[in-house]
């Protein structure tokens, strides 16, 4: 699931459970979630082994 | 007044537990306003003194901790005291004591309270608590850290002569630093958690609070189930491989990228001190610490989530409503992204392992920041504002990732009185040359505060 996905399946359950309070802490975990899937990505070329290995 | 100059009084009979109870207790009256304990066990505390003194007399002495007055975070089991976490959501009524409290009392410690806390422990000022704020000794308006605040605030107003407090993230480290005390998170797993309300499992620890490095120790044993012992002076005594010339390594990048001014000419003193008494001090790689609050937010949020649903769904509104929204924020973390930031955590502990391998001890702040202004949401450092939590959270959290020891020691003032602090850090399993170094750091510097000097404690 890509960020973006996730961030608008989280606003909507939310919105559904009427916390919108959570809407900026949501926001603020996206962007931290983007940066540590692209730390991820950036060590994951140099270390992990495909799948199947 | 420290453990390691009350104890040899207290076994020679020169000094009453009895009396040491009344003085401790009388201090916590006087500062009731600083909100830094839940709950005074006055009664039990004073006949389990009359009991030491009576033990002491017959020569029975157990050791350091016997008659000397320790309080306990209110997120720690007591058996028969309610453990509030700090909460308004239902407390639990333990039976039994956790291993750390039996282990204290074996050595002889009496149990004067339980300490206020920031809500179960998920936040770093101490004023997210259903019994009031807890307040810094030196100015109201200010928080003395947390979550471990009240046990910090305990210890220097002479409350008592020692703090159990918890460390997720630094909750040991960052009161110790607010408040110009010693903190010490050790390896992790060196103490058991049983009977400790869980933050995140994989990132608590629980540790001492003391006025010194030395009565930090003395507690540690007895916290590790070991008979304390003491110097012949009652001072930190070498530890057999301690090097004559110790190579202090100072975290390049990410870590030190933001600090308060005064924070970073105290640490730019300190390391110019430790040069000049004949120590090494060299820069060191940690690579991809940038990556640590990222990594730190993906494992604590779901793990503090898991233990916290049941409760969530049952007294939602028993939680202060900053804590609860943390907690509620946690169930919506990916399980692919816990993994992520779990694989990235093995390569933080990996980093920290090869800088540790170029220095016999890391050093920097604890904090970046003096102790923050109640009910501040952010704060700016070098001209940028960022969040308050974050900021204080910065310097210590790397360590609860990788499981290194690390301790906090005051290192003088700000322009404004404030304590600064500093950290060191050592390899895993290595406690004691951590403590053996932060006290040769401790004897070299001068920068011992004794009770007192914070708020006028008598303890």
């Amino acid at each position: 699931m890509t960020v973006e996905d996730w961030l608008r399946s989280a606003l909507d359950d939310a919105e559904r459970r009427e916390l919108p309070a959570l809407r900026p802490l949501l926001e603020a975990l996206a962007r931290s979630t983007s940066a540590l899937r692209e730390a991820d990505q950036d060590s994951s070329h140099c270390h992990r082994a495909a799948p199947h290995e | 007044m420290t453990i390691a100059d009350l104890a040899p009084r207290i076994a020679r009979g020169e000094v009453s537990p009895v009396e040491l109870v009344r003085a401790c207790v009388a201090r916590i009256e006087a500062r009731r306003d600083l909100n830094a304990f839940i709950t005074v066990l006055d009664t039990t505390a004073l006949a389990t003194a009359r009991e030491a003194e009576v033990e002491i007399a017959a020569g029975r002495y157990l050791g350091p901790l016997h008659g000397i007055p320790v309080s306990i975070k209110d997120l720690v089991h007591v058996a028969g005291v309610p453990t509030t976490s700090g909460s308004a959501v239902p407390a639990l009524h333990p039976t039994a004591d956790a291993p750390i409290v039996r282990r204290l009392r074996e050595a002889g410690a009496i149990i004067i309270g339980k300490t206020n806390l920031h809500e179960f422990a998920f936040g770093t000022t101490s004023d997210e608590t259903a019994f009031g704020a807890v307040h810094h000794p030196l100015d109201h308006e200010r928080s003395p850290g947390g979550s471990s605040g009240g046990a910090a605030v305990a210890l220097v107003e002479g409350m008592c002569l020692a703090s159990i407090g918890t460390d997720t993230g630094g909750s040991i480290r960052i009161p110790s630093a607010a408040c110009g005390t010693v903190g010490l998170k050790p390896t992790h797993g060196e103490l058991p958690l049983d009977g400790i309300v869980p933050l995140s499992p994989t990132c608590d620890h629980v540790g001492p609070m003391a006025l010194t490095v030395e009565d930090a120790r003395l507690v540690f044993q007895a916290l590790k189930g070991l008979k304390g012992t003491m110097g012949p002076t009652g001072t930190t005594g070498t530890t057999p491989g301690l090097p004559r010339r110790i190579t202090f390594g100072v975290p390049s990048g990410y870590l030190l990228e933001r600090l308060d001014s005064d924070v970073r000419d105290t640490l730019g003193r300190v390391r110019a001190e430790l040069a000049r008494e004949g120590h090494s001090v060299i820069d060191v790689e940690i690579d991809g610490s940038r990556a640590t609050p990222d990594t730190y937010l993906h494992i604590v949020l779901p793990e503090a989530a898991w233990y916290h649903a049941a409760t969530l769904d049952s007294h939602p509104f028993g939680y202060s409503p900053g804590v609860r929204l943390r907690l509620q924020l946690g169930g919506y973390v990916l399980a692919e992204d816990y993994v992520r930031a779990m694989q990235r955590r093995e390569r933080l502990t990996s980093a920290v392992d090869q800088a540790l391998g170029a220095c016999d001890a890391l050093l920097l702040p604890s904090l970046a920041i003096p102790a923050p202004v109640i009910g501040a949401q952010s704060v700016e450092i070098d001209g940028r504002t960022e969040p308050l939590r974050a900021a204080m959270l910065r310097l210590t959290q790397l360590f609860n990732l990788t499981g290194h020891p690390a301790i906090a020691l005051p290192a003088g003032v700000n322009r404004s009185g404030l304590p600064i602090s500093m950290q060191l850090v050592t390899a895993r399993h290595q406690t004691d040359q951590l403590l053996a170094i932060a006290g040769a750091v401790e004897a070299r510097l001068q920068i011992m505060t004794g009770p007192g000097s914070v708020g006028g404690g008598t303890g």
